[in-house]
């Protein structure tokens, strides 16, 4: 196990150098930068002025200097300069990961703990009217667009009480902070609870037409025990691996629902810096996300070994 | 010293009015909050090319002089002293001198004197040693030979030829006085002014917030406690704040016709104007390359639009259709009805303009068997690419097959500028109803916001001609002769003049909204709120 864990760690400092690698190469391919978006802007083009502009932000540098330049930093903690603010970049970044985080943890929680029992009570009840209420939820979950969601939210919230949860960085009272975050999260959650859902349900099924469920119940065990203990227990495998996957999706929708509630997270950061060519930004932001991915898979991996006895990790 | 014999225009408004007192009925207290469309690059005016940066910033600063912030008309009529007491033209009309206020001081409690002029505009004009990252409005003061001070309260502009302009090019909201002794980087991220409001703190996509300057020089304002924006860049969002009493203002001139009236039937209670910002929507045709080097084709393009469809269609009607100049009544030196009328596109006549543009069309050997076919690049943004797929079916009836390209706004710029384009969607905005502003930026020779490279130097000739002008009446049939040959070259084929909506709560008094430009009304110091 300890070799595996060595192992993967290191396959993850190789995945991230690639990661980095096609980030900065990518941003650079990308026609135009800051400098043509800010001359852009002001309709006036001096060639004189642009140059030392790009002199100044180091853009004028081959690009493999750029590259290093941005990896030493980054070895040293010091991530660079925003080109928008001119503020240091960590001091741009590091403030929006809680809220990101936040967000996408109640996201995650609203997901697993709506999807997963509405995929047992859909199984067990297959063919019922409720499995088929159920799986019409999770389609739609899945069918609508979140921003469309977020937007019916917002306009519901300002219909029937007179308000919608705009973002405070100190909400005063729980409602408020409620307001905040959850409305959102369940926003954003709702397709990743309805997939979960249907994975659940496919899962299950399966779990529950094999000998030993059938042993179980021959055995006296309550209905309760049989689905939650026996069954669930064994059909979580493939749900874990979706949650995981969908933390790394999160961030997509995250996007788009933080732009609609107004959410100054590191999603709308990130989408607002990419407009502007701010590639100290950009770069870094991506590359915490790559890590918070590639961080997710490694756990994700570790679980199965922890909830599946039958799995082990050899050298 | 030098002698200054004659007060001008401005001069003589300013002696028929009161003494100013500052303070009137408004009620003091209150944080006024507004919704911003976007996150502005930066804090620095002097460095911005868009009034995202003038809304939240106009109030940290001061100008020498200022446009009435009641009047909705900017004119030389409503040019107002602000920073400047008073300001006079030499005989010649080559000298513009202040006389500045003595009791003003900086928000970081500094005096401000004529360096601080002096040092603006050195920078504005490239002349400092510290440097603006970008300078958009330099050209602004190409006939400014320098400023010079007498003391620490006086401060002339030197002019190469006479420019009865400048003053109101120093009166709009792009033209604050920063301070000699912070840098430009300091500027950009937290500036210092000495205007109604201090700049507090500026999070990048989250928000902007102000506060009263206790210290003001006009004793008694500001009335507000101070403004707060919360930048959305989702306007359904935004306007879904305002309708439910979570902002006391929409961001200025951003609500678009068909939502005002979604904000109407929601919050019938809301104030809500309606007035042209200056800015043009219209055609940069590449005349460089072929087919759009050829004036058959460029001329059958002009009388093939249909401009009242674009007005319908974009915006029920509340739109205009002009020249290059504003048109009236909001635009000073717009063309008089009949003479717009008379250049070719214009008439009100669709069926036999298009008539005419395809004989024209089928002179340069295209016709219905042999249609053009050309790219409409635009930037991918609504208000850029709406208009560009209304063009592209107008110009279908003269045999032109067109697509749209949309470009990235980081591309566009430099696109235009490689002159990678036949056809161009644009739109133009002008800080300043003045006809200097507008026709030396997009129509002069060289200029780098002239996209499409016309020059024409017999053109060239009567910008000069009627900017030393000093006769306003003189001038504006100057500025209409210029403006029907602007239109007859297809320069820039203008399509149709913008209006746009403002809503605010009934409790937030004394906004105006201006009404030839959207760029100088947001001084703010003494809007007040009644709650």
């Amino acid at each position: 196990m300890f070799a595996y864990i060595v192992r993967r760690l290191a396959l993850m400092l190789v995945t991230l150098f690639g990661i980095s690698v096609i980030i900065f190469v990518l941003l650079r391919v990308v026609p135009g930068n800051i400098v043509d978006i800010l001359f852009d802007a002001a309709g006036f083009v001096d060639p004189a002025d642009k140059a030392n502009l790009e002199k100044e932000l180091g853009l004028s540098q081959p690009i493999v200097v750029q590259y290093f330049n941005w990896i030493g930093g980054l070895l040293h903690g010091d991530l660079g300069y925003s080109y928008v603010s001119e503020k240091p970049a960590l001091q741009e970044i590091l403030p929006r990961i809680p809220i990101t985080a936040k967000l996408a943890g109640l996201a995650l929680l609203f997901s697993a703990s709506i999807g997963i029992p509405l995929g047992v009570i859909s199984a067990v009840h297959q063919g019922t009217r409720l499995d088929y209420t159920l799986r019409v939820i999770s389609l739609s979950g899945l069918s609508l667009p979140s921003f469309w969601l977020g937007l019916l939210v917002l306009m519901a919230s300002v219909s029937l009480v007179g308000a919608m949860p705009i973002f405070n960085p100190n909400p005063r009272t729980w409602t408020e902070a409620f307001a905040i975050y959850a409305v959102p999260a369940m926003a954003v959650g709702f397709r990743s609870a309805a997939l979960t859902m249907r994975i659940t349900r496919s899962s299950m099924l399966e779990i529950l037409r094999q000998d030993y469920i059938r042993t179980a119940r021959a055995k006296g065990a309550s209905e309760a025990s049989v689905n939650y203990h026996h069954a669930l227990k064994n059909a979580v495998l493939p749900v874990i691996t979706v949650i995981g996957i969908e933390a790394a999706f999160l961030i997509g929708g995250l996007i788009v629902t933080e732009t609609v509630f107004n959410i100054p997270g590191i999603a709308r950061f990130l989408v607002e810096a990419l407009r502007w060519r701010d590639y100290p930004i950009v770069q870094n932001l991506v590359m915490f996300i790559a890590c918070v991915v590639v961080f997710t898979n490694f756990v994700v991996d570790l679980l199965y070994a922890a909830i599946d006895p039958r799995i082990r990790y050899g050298d | 010293m030098r002698t200054v014999h004659a007060f001008g225009v401005a001069a003589l408004v300013m002696l028929a009015l009161p003494d100013p007192t500052f303070a009137g009925e408004g009620k003091s207290g209150g944080i006024l909050r507004m919704y911003h469309r976007d996150s502005p690059g930066s804090a620095s005016i002097h460095e911005g090319a868009t009034y995202s940066i003038n809304v939240p910033f106009m109030p940290v600063f001061n100008n020498l002089v200022i446009f009435d912030q009641h009047i909705a008309q900017n004119s030389v009529e409503t040019l107002r002293p602000e920073l400047a007491e008073s300001w006079a033209w030499s005989a010649d009309g080559k000298t513009l001198t202040f006389k500045l206020r003595k009791d003003v001081k900086w928000h970081d409690g500094k005096p401000f004197t004529s360096a601080d002029v002096k040092c603006t505009f050195d920078m504005v004009m490239g002349k400092s040693p510290q440097k603006f990252r970008q300078n958009p409005r330099k050209s602004w003061y190409d006939e400014v030979n320098d400023v010079t001070v007498n003391g620490d309260y006086e401060a002339s502009f030197n002019l190469k030829r006479p420019q009865p302009a400048l003053l109101s090019l120093l009166a709009s909201g792009y033209t604050p006085v920063y301070p000699c002794h912070v840098s430009p980087a300091e500027m950009r991220t937290r500036p210092v002014g000495t205007g109604p409001f201090k700049f507090v703190e500026f999070k990048a996509n989250e928000s902007i917030k102000l506060t009263k300057n206790p210290d003001y020089w006009k004793k008694g304002l500001p009335y507000l406690d101070g403004i707060e924006f919360t930048i959305i860049p989702n306007r359904s969002t935004a306007i879904l704040g305002f309708i439910s009493g979570q902002f006391d203002i929409t961001f200025p001139t951003e609500v678009t016709i068909p939502l005002l009236k979604d904000v109407k039937s929601q919050a019938p209670n809301a104030v809500c104007v309606v007035e042209p910002n200056n800015v043009s929507t219209n055609i940069i045709v590449n005349s460089s390359n072929p087919p759009f080097d050829n004036l058959d084709i460029r001329r059958a393009l002009a009388l093939a639009l249909d401009r009242k469809a674009f007005i319908q269609i974009q915006f029920e009607g509340q739109a205009d259709i002009g020249g290059t100049m504003l048109p009236a009544p909001s635009g000073l030196w717009a063309m008089p009805k009949e003479m717009l009328e008379s250049i070719p596109g214009y008439g009100p006549d669709v069926a036999k303009n298009r008539e005419e543009a395809r004989k024209l069309m089928q002179k340069a050997g295209y016709g219905p068997d042999k249609h053009l076919a050309i790219k409409i690049s635009t930037r991918n943004i609504p208000i850029y690419r709406d208009p560009a797929i209304i063009l592209i079916d107008q110009i279908k009836s003269i045999y032109i097959d067109a697509e749209l390209d949309v470009v990235d706004t980081a591309q566009w710029f430099p696109k235009v500028a490689r002159k990678d384009y036949s056809l161009g969607l644009n739109l133009t905005g002008n800080a300043v109803d003045d006809p200097d502003q507008s026709f030396y930026e997009n129509y002069s020779c060289g200029s780098e916001r002239n996209y499409t490279g016309y020059c024409n130097k017999e053109i060239e000739k009567l910008f000069d001609q009627q900017s030393q002008e000093t006769d306003v009446n003189k001038r504006k049939k100057l500025v209409w002769e210029i403006d029907k040959k602007l239109q007859e070259d297809v320069a820039r084929p203008i399509i149709f003049h913008s209006r746009t909506g403002t809503c605010w709560q009934p409790y937030v008094k004394n906004i105006t909204i201006m009404s030839n430009s959207s760029y100088n009304g947001f001084r703010y110091e003494d809007v007040w709120m009644d709650k």
